[in-house]
């Protein structure tokens, strides 16, 4: 069972090399935000994974962190991809 | 509860581990090979989605039968991944297509860029000049998006790889 659950580590980390290949070579920067992404969905299931691996339930609130800054992340990164800026000044005159 | 079920739960729940850590896999494997970035999205979307609830169930009912805990982290977890993955999927695929990201060769019809003209054309011919005042890009992005089919813009097929 637990050889199962390495093997299941194991996997998981090819996907994140997978997607890390996607992020250094990908044509646009939608590419690279996509892949990101999953790099980040990825890296929560790994924690989750180690953490029924090591039989510890330490790392659950780390699944919820990573998952939240990956969404985070990939939101300011798509924001800035099409309007050229993340966030909208009040006094900012080019609002829209 | 007897120890056989809850060996039997926790074979399931390694299985499913197992299983979503696979799809993780394929769905990396979709995002190398597809040639597009729609394409892409569509698989680092809904495969990662599907296996990251796979692996993160599997915690959850390994932890409730090995350890006799219930957490309430991966329950949440669970529901945090089902509603932001798809959305961040759709959130960088609209900021793509209105970035001017190209298409692939092989796609058939573009039916975003015809909804696009459809409400452009008689919202531009009442608005007048404001519209064409209007800074936000949107005269440029309708007309990018009638071009974009046969325009000249070179397209990145798959890779030569």
């Amino acid at each position: 069972m637990q050889t199962l659950l390495f093997l299941s580590m194991i996997l998981l980390a090819l996907a994140i090399f997978g997607c890390l290949y996607r992020v250094l070579k990908g044509p646009s920067l939608a590419d690279r935000i996509a892949a990101l992404d999953t790099i980040g969905v990825n890296i929560a299931a790994e924690v989750a994974v180690a953490g029924a691996y090591m039989r510890s339930t330490a790392y659950f609130e780390l699944v919820l962190l990573i998952g939240i800054l990956a969404f985070l992340g990939t939101v300011a990164l798509a924001r800035y991809m099409e309007r050229g800026k993340v966030l909208n000044a009040p006094d900012d005159p080019a609002r829209d | 509860m007897p120890q056989t079920i809850l060996l039997a739960i926790e074979w399931l729940s390694v299985l499913l581990i197992l299983a979503g850590a696979l799809l993780s896999v394929f769905s990396a494997f979709g995002l190398i090979r597809l040639p597009d970035v729609y394409l892409r999205s569509h698989a680092a979307t809904k495969s990662s989605t599907l296996g990251v609830l796979c692996v993160l169930t599997g915690v959850f009912l390994y932890f409730a039968s090995a350890m006799q805990t219930a957490s309430m982290n991966v329950l949440l977890g669970i529901v945090f991944f089902f509603i932001t993955a798809p959305l961040a999927g759709h959130l960088n695929g609209r900021a793509a297509y209105r970035s001017g990201v190209p298409l692939w060769n092989g796609t058939v019809r573009d039916e975003l860029a015809e909804a696009i003209k459809a409400a452009g054309s008689p919202r531009s011919g009442t608005a007048g000049d404001t519209e064409a005042a209007d800074p936000s890009g949107g005269a440029d992005l309708r007309e990018e998006a009638g071009t974009r089919r046969g325009g000249p813009t070179p397209i990145p097929g798959p890779e030569e790889d």
